[in-house]
């Protein structure tokens, strides 16, 4: 991180503990150049996640969320806390984001202005959420004013510290945490198979939709077949062969933290395309 | 770096959140906000870690660990949800929540089911 002239200059000059010394120089109308990118930064975040929650363009807001999320990792980065913005590009930005959008084509929302994105309630909720706002703000502004984040030194989240930390202080919860991830891995698929199960008991005729691919689908080839399969599920699903989504997901849960999103991932859309 | 700047920008995204929470109609929308109120939440943690982490000289990283296992639990949960919003998709024809008013099977899917049994 970058270290100002004046920061350096008392941290040479006391032979005291670092933030004391640091505490004396820092002042509200002179901010350091990490807290002006940290600015920037967050205007930008704060801003496409606004467009993300008032568009009326869907898929556009999926898009402005990238931009929230990655302005996120930018943050964490400008906190010294570089694991933690590698991870959240990998699975927000690389994976959620990319499940929210095969979520948006396989329940067919419309491409362009949707008139009613927004219920009937935005004003009440405007109104909750501004309230919120001020009172979240002035409380933690109230409470912190005179709190520094002493950013000098070495990086409070590198890999080796959030390493050591999560693999000797926090390893139960981390192996509690692979069986809940377990658990969803399970849940979904049996979520995207249970309503599959439903046609084949009641015996509806309808093997002539022959939108089901032969093989598993790829992350590729889901969305050019997602719209017409979606098409023909809704009004009389067909029924498909029970065996098709587990070459797809069997690898996948033996991964990294990465796992879940992209194991979770080939789940929804081959539901849906069913 | 001053504590108010990440503590203020998490409180403001997570309103942003909550607006959409409640302002939104289609489901995979509403869900979005979720992902963006969990965010604020995520970046309140590391900004309270880093503080007391060199505040004090002895730490767990508890922020920083919680971080990762609500990232993962927001991994799982949006598989999960979007599941579901599609299961229910496919059974009622829509995504919108302002319209899934009935906690139970509609009557003519009942009398349809009853029919064919």
């Amino acid at each position: 991180m970058s270290v100002t002239a004046t920061a350096t200059v008392a941290l040479a000059a006391t032979h005291h503990h670092p933030s004391l010394a640091a505490v004396e120089t820092r002042g509200f109308l002179s901010p350091t150049g990490v807290e002006i990118a940290f600015l920037l930064v967050g205007l930008v975040t704060f801003g496409a996640a606004i467009v993300t929650v008032t568009t009326r363009q869907l898929v556009h807001a999926a898009l402005w969320l990238v931009v929230a999320l990655g302005g996120l990792a930018v943050e964490y980065l400008l906190l010294t806390a570089e694991f933690i913005a590698w991870v959240q590009v990998l699975i927000y930005v690389g994976s959620v984001v990319v499940l929210l959008l095969f979520g948006l084509m396989l329940t067919r929302a419309p491409i362009g202005r949707s008139p009613d994105a927004d219920s009937g309630n935005r004003w009440a909720a405007l109104t909750v959420a501004v309230a919120a706002a001020a009172a979240l703000v002035w409380v933690v502004v109230d409470a912190f004013r005179a709190t520094w984040i002493d950013l000098d030194g070495p990086a409070a989240g590198s890999t080796k510290i959030t390493g050591e930390s999560l693999f000797q202080n926090w390893v139960l919860p981390f192996e509690a945490l692979s069986v809940l991830l377990l658990a969803a891995l399970v849940g979904a698929i049996v979520l995207s198979r249970k309503a599959n199960q439903e046609p084949d008991e009641r015996k509806t005729p309808t093997a002539a939709t022959g939108t089901t691919p032969a093989t598993g689908p790829t992350l590729a080839t889901a969305p050019a077949t997602a719209p017409p399969a979606a098409d023909a599920t809704v009004p009389k699903p067909a029924p498909a062969p029970a065996e098709e989504p587990a070459p797809a997901e069997e690898p996948s849960p033996a991964d990294a933290p990465a796992a879940p999103a992209a194991a979770a991932a080939p789940d929804p859309s081959e539901g849906g395309l069913r | 770096m001053h504590l108010a700047y990440p503590v203020v920008l998490s409180a403001l995204l997570f309103c942003t959140g909550l607006y959409g929470v409640l302002a939104r109609r289609n489901a995979i929308l509403v869900l979005m906000s979720v992902e963006l109120m969990l965010n604020a939440v995520n970046l309140n943690l590391v900004a309270f870690d880093v503080w007391l982490s060199k505040a004090t000289e002895e730490t767990l990283h508890s922020g920083q660990a919680l971080t990762l296992f609500t990232i993962t639990i927001a991994a799982a949960e949006i598989g999960i949800g979007l599941a579901i919003v599609l299961a229910v998709h496919r059974n009622r024809g829509t995504a919108d929540i302002d319209k899934l008013r009935d906690t139970a099977e509609r009557p003519e899917r009942s009398e349809k089911a009853e029919a064919s049994a």
